[in-house]
């Protein structure tokens, strides 16, 4: 098993999202990333710069589709989103208020 | 795992405090200046000034009073001196305090002045540090500490580390018998199905999701301008890569653990009745208003993960901040008491975070001052449901 430090976590294997954990991630880096729930190594390759604590792609959205992370809802996409892009406020939306 | 002892001081209604503060309590915001002379005067002595107090009523009313009452009455203060502009109602707080058997008395101002007041409160104040000073602490065990948990600044670090560190200490706690609380009502939004599923029964479950619905109608609803993306999450959350209430929501209640079950629903500042174990209180998410609500209802230290750095004290109840942002570990150490950044690097087991924190609670309590209590963080901020009169 490769423990060494991750560049973005996962929570849970169903998530469409993994949380960036390093700084000064840019475009076209190739990620190394952990899922916590089941311990798994998994990679994706960035589009995007993603500061530390944002989110990056790991599957690719059409609009209006449910994003997942924790293996919940946490909105739905306001625009199409592909496997290695910044998810944040301009492509993903609540679906509270 | 065995239940640890710490070092405190019990007072006299058995409830067991963790610092030994004397109180000089405004009822009104006009008595401020009263009460800051007279913590002035007399060293040890420690005024509570704040916004409000006059004209309040009906259920903002007794908000207010549960609150200043419930600020006396924790365990962490040994005495109290209360001050309002008129007697009655400074003798409605004093009335409350003293059903601790702790010692209190109220002055009024009207007909007598600020000086001659400050000059007969500081008189008492002085004979009160003087005993608080001869209290003694002694070994109890930790599941007589009331423990309560709010997060602050959030970002995406809080739900991967900072929090689920919480929730692994409620976990270990709600087992030893320590009484936990959580609260945000607002901040539960895209876990509701989580947090009434969390309820020991259907019927505790019912009372919870009744609070964040009338919350939803009585205040969000009506009040609303837009979707609420400037104020929950908040420009920090955003900023910290938190995008929506439902992500900030389910990372927030990464703190209540993966066992312990709630078995109460509280009001705001409503003290627990049930006994030990976890509870839920209804409040806001703003930091300082949650933990005087927590204190009043008389918890007496307080676990406050962060990922941006929220930097909150409470005058009466410890504050000890967590975090496993690293940058904010880089750039604002001084406000954090437990690092578990290394979670985020592998090189820290949940388990083990839990353990760091359970330390640093134990140390907190046998007399450690927190990051905020040296830097002087005093936040204290009443809830007000409406305008006065």
């Amino acid at each position: 098993m490769d423990n060494s430090p991750p560049d973005f976590i996962a929570h849970h294997a169903d998530d469409d999202v993994g949380v960036v954990v390093v700084e000064g991630i840019a475009g076209g880096q190739t990620l190394a990333g952990w899922v916590m729930d089941t311990d798994e190594t998994v990679s994706v390759q960035t589009l995007d710069a993603i500061p530390l604590g944002h989110k990056v792609a790991l599957r690719a959205k059409k609009t209006g589709d449910d994003v997942l992370k924790y293996g919940e809802v946490i909105g739905a996409a306001s625009a199409d989103i592909a496997v290695g892009a910044h998810v944040h406020v301009h492509n993903l939306k609540t679906k509270k208020w | 795992m065995n239940t640890p002892n710490i070092l405190g001081f019990k007072r006299e209604n058995g409830r067991l405090g963790i610092r030994n503060y004397v109180v000089i309590l405004p009822l009104d915001d006009l008595s401020n200046a009263a009460c800051e002379a007279v913590a002035n005067n007399i060293q040890g002595a420690l005024a509570i000034p704040h916004a409000y107090g006059r004209l309040q009523f009906g259920a903002d009313l007794e908000l207010h009073f549960r609150t200043l009452i419930g600020t006396g009455a924790n365990p962490n203060v040994a005495a109290a001196v209360v001050i309002g502009i008129e007697p009655e109602w400074t003798q409605v707080v004093v009335e409350g305090i003293a059903k601790t058997g702790k010692p209190v008395q109220g002055f009024a101002i009207e007909r007598h002045g600020d000086i001659a007041t400050i000059a007969a409160a500081s008189r008492v104040a002085k004979e009160y540090v003087q005993a608080a000073s001869e209290l003694q602490r002694a070994e109890f065990p930790l599941s007589e500490v009331w423990v309560s948990h709010k997060c602050g600044e959030s970002d995406t670090t809080s739900g991967l580390a900072a929090n689920p560190c919480v929730g692994n200490f409620v976990d270990k706690t709600d087992a030893m018998g320590v009484t936990n609380c959580f609260s945000e009502t607002s901040e539960i939004t895209g876990g509701e199905h989580i947090c009434r599923a969390r309820a020991a029964n259907e019927a505790v479950g019912d009372k919870w999701f009744a609070t964040w619905q009338a919350y939803m109608d009585e205040v969000i609803e009506p009040h609303k301008t837009s979707d609420l993306r400037d104020s929950q999450p908040t420009k920090g959350n955003v900023a910290g890569g938190l995008t929506t209430i439902e992500e900030k929501a389910l990372g927030n209640l990464q703190k209540i653990g993966r066992r312990a079950r709630y078995i109460d629903v509280l009001a705001p500042a409503e003290t627990p009745a049930q006994g030990a174990g976890l509870y839920f209180m209804d409040t806001s998410s703003a930091a300082a208003e949650c933990v005087t609500l927590k204190a009043a209802a008389g918890f007496v230290v307080h676990c406050f993960p962060t990922g941006q750095g929220n930097i909150i004290g409470n005058p009466i109840e410890p504050v000890i901040k967590i975090t496993a942002n690293p940058r904010t570990v880089r750039t604002m150490a001084e406000h954090v008491d437990v690092d578990v950044s290394a979670i985020l690097r592998r090189e820290m087991t949940l388990d083990e975070a839990g353990d760091a924190l359970l330390d640093m609670v134990i140390r907190t309590c046998n007399g450690r001052l927190t990051a905020a209590e040296a830097l002087g963080h005093r936040e204290f901020s009443l809830t007000k449901l409406y305008r006065s009169a």
